[in-house]
């Protein structure tokens, strides 16, 4: 207090100030190390990038790079095509899984740290290097293939498509079924951070809206619907857009794989460049359109 | 016995089914690094074999100890990933608590471009990176070309302080939610004995704040030991354990002067990659609290 009056500012200009000089290094690093080459890569997606011995030269060549990317490059748009087609169909599984799991590990049972435990370890074993190595292994092709082939938990994958069968669902929603089970192991390896988030969310919600519910009457299915889902509404949200964004920086998305083969495979930066810029747009339409749509539907309580 | 319990103890042996086979399928990538490990390539061979070797042996973690060169290059990725993770602990920890604590124009817009650089993938801003870094100039302040800083840990220092780093607007936002729920009278306190913002922040608030910055440091350890993104990219003879894994059995056949087989080479690459998150394993086993428990203490949800 002393200090402000000794420099003649008042208290509000001084939280102001010492907020900037907090904010400061994140200030700095914006600009320098993300906005600069954000700029920096819409204009080498513009161009044609020369290594020379002082440096790069950068050849302007307008739209060329996205005309090759997206007209004359054979394999990226069929890419482009199957990662938007595989994101439209994880996302809702890696979210119906993640709410099913949390809900599970919620509830009271023995071994239910021991089960958390594991269900958080795909978060940490998670590396860029050993995800890459083991889709291209000997090993784990062979033993997962075994696996895959006996059970899918413990039911047999003819199991699986008898029962649904006999539960008379439409076809396309039992193709899907069959297929997300498919991809079980993958589904479940992506969830570790959006169970963790439901989970929390779940154990905020104050158990006496359950007891009241529970006197008026009301079943499990209905608390879920009419409680906990409206409840955990803004998590969704949040689980939503962290699938998607985790899912398109994937390194073992095949897209990005494909990328990265061009910029430093020597094909041209500026091709890759111009490919992710389009890429990138695609996805922020969905995050926003997703977003959008989501957000209309959340619920907040307060 | 009446139906209510019947329908219960059915439940716990249904949800105990289903909990175990999802932990087996998390576990199966660690479960099939470990018996491959211990194999010869006459196991592999071998129909009657699967999960227990038949011929047990160490040689292939004989082979990988050496080619990967273990103790120097995990030393080598722990003082880099323990420094990395400080220096973005504190640079994020700081501009953090600026976010949660400090009313300036323009919070709210700043706060927004954290969230933004979580949803850029980093695909887009690395290429323009590397070249920066390769021909620093400090943004024009060096004389042309500049310095080369591409194998030095100066590129990973620069965004670690300047909280640009892996993922660092997560650890903002952590650290932000962390501070905005601790008590404003601890710091009124602090004010009114006299303390400036910075001993406050530094004696009063950090202190409280020890749980949040444990899991920001965790996190921030554990990610940069798995990134093989920049590392790959940014170092070029790399030491790290990410580097040498990479390049373990194709340099273990150089040395022998033969090819190997796609099988041998599997199993040397899972000895390889246990003993590259064995580590991590470690450490996740002693703080897994921590882990499991992040997102309630930090109030990410609040």
């Amino acid at each position: 207090m002393k200090g402000a009056r000794r420099f003649g500012i008042s208290l509000r200009r001084r939280e102001e100030l010492l907020g900037y000089l907090f904010t400061l290094p994140f200030t700095l690093g914006f600009i320098l190390m993300f906005l600069y080459p954000f700029i920096q890569s819409i204009i080498f997606s513009l161009s044609r990038l020369e290594i020379t011995a002082a440096g790069y030269d950068l050849i302007p060549v307008g739209l060329e790079n996205y005309h090759r990317a997206l007209f004359v490059n054979a394999e990226y748009p069929r890419h482009l095509l199957e990662t938007a087609v595989t994101m439209g169909r994880d996302v809702p599984l890696i979210l119906t899984f993640s709410f099913f799991a949390a809900i599970l590990l919620n509830q009271k049972f023995k071994g239910r740290l021991a089960a958390r435990v594991i269900f958080f370890l795909p978060v940490i074993l998670g590396a860029d290097i050993i995800l890459k190595m083991e889709s291209a292994d000997y090993m784990t092709a062979l033993l997962d293939g075994t696996v895959d082939q006996q059970m899918l938990g413990f039911v047999s994958r003819g199991e699986l498509r008898e029962l649904l069968m006999y539960l008379k669902l439409p076809e396309v929603l039992l193709i899907y079924i069959i297929q997300g089970a498919e991809r079980l192991a993958e589904i479940i390896r992506n969830s570790g951070i959006q169970i963790l988030i439901i989970l929390a969310g779940l154990q905020s919600i104050p158990p006496s809206l359950y007891e009241v519910a529970e006197i008026e009457g009301a079943t499990g299915w209905e608390n879920f619907w009419k409680i906990t889902l409206p409840l955990l509404s803004p998590l969704i949200l949040t689980c939503v857009i962290y699938t998607i964004v985790d899912f398109f920086t994937s390194p073992t998305n095949p897209l990005v794989e494909f990328i990265d083969s061009y910029a430093f495979g020597g094909a041209g930066y500026g091709i890759s460049m111009a490919m992710s810029w389009v890429y990138f747009l695609i996805v922020a339409l969905v995050l926003a359109v997703v977003g959008g749509i989501i957000s209309r539907r959340v619920f907040y309580m307060d | 016995m009446n139906a209510r319990s019947i329908q219960r103890f059915v439940w716990s042996i249904i949800r105990g089914m289903i909990v175990i086979s999802i932990c087996f399928v998390i576990l199966r990538p660690v479960l099939t690094k470990f018996v491959s490990s211990f194999m010869t390539e006459w196991d592999i061979w071998d129909q009657t074999v699967r999960w227990v070797p038949r011929s047990f042996t160490l040689d292939n973690y004989r082979a990988m100890f050496e080619f990967m060169r273990y103790p120097q290059a995990a030393w080598n990725s722990l003082v880099f990933s323990f420094s990395i993770a400080a220096a973005q602990l504190v640079s994020c920890t700081i501009v953090g608590y600026g976010f949660a604590r400090f009313r300036f124009r323009g919070s709210s817009l700043l706060f927004g471009l954290v969230i933004f650089t979580l949803l850029v993938p980093p695909q887009i801003i690395v290429l323009p990176l590397y070249l920066n870094f390769r021909y620093f100039t400090l943004w024009g302040l060096l004389p042309e070309p500049g310095l080369d800083l591409i194998g030095s840990w100066w590129p990973f220092v620069l965004m670690a302080l300047s909280a640009t780093g892996l993922k660092n607007g997560l650890f903002i936002y952590i650290m932000r939610q962390f501070f905005r729920n601790m008590p404003k009278s601890l710091e009124e306190a602090a004010y009114i004995d006299g303390a400036g913002p910075f001993r406050t922040f530094l004696t009063v608030m950090l202190p409280g704040a020890v749980p949040a910055l444990v899991i920001v440091f965790l996190f921030a350890f554990v990610w940069q030991w798995n990134d093989y993104f920049f590392t790959s990219i940014f170092m070029r003879d790399g030491t790290m354990l990410a580097h040498t894994l990479d390049i373990a059995a194709e340099s273990y056949a150089h040395a022998m002067g033969t090819t190997l087989t796609g099988q041998y080479i599997s199993l040397l690459n899972n000895t390889g990659m246990l003993m590259f998150i064995a580590p991590l394993l470690l450490l996740y086993a002693v703080m897994q609290r921590y882990f499991v428990e992040s997102v309630e203490r930090t109030g990410i949800i609040g």
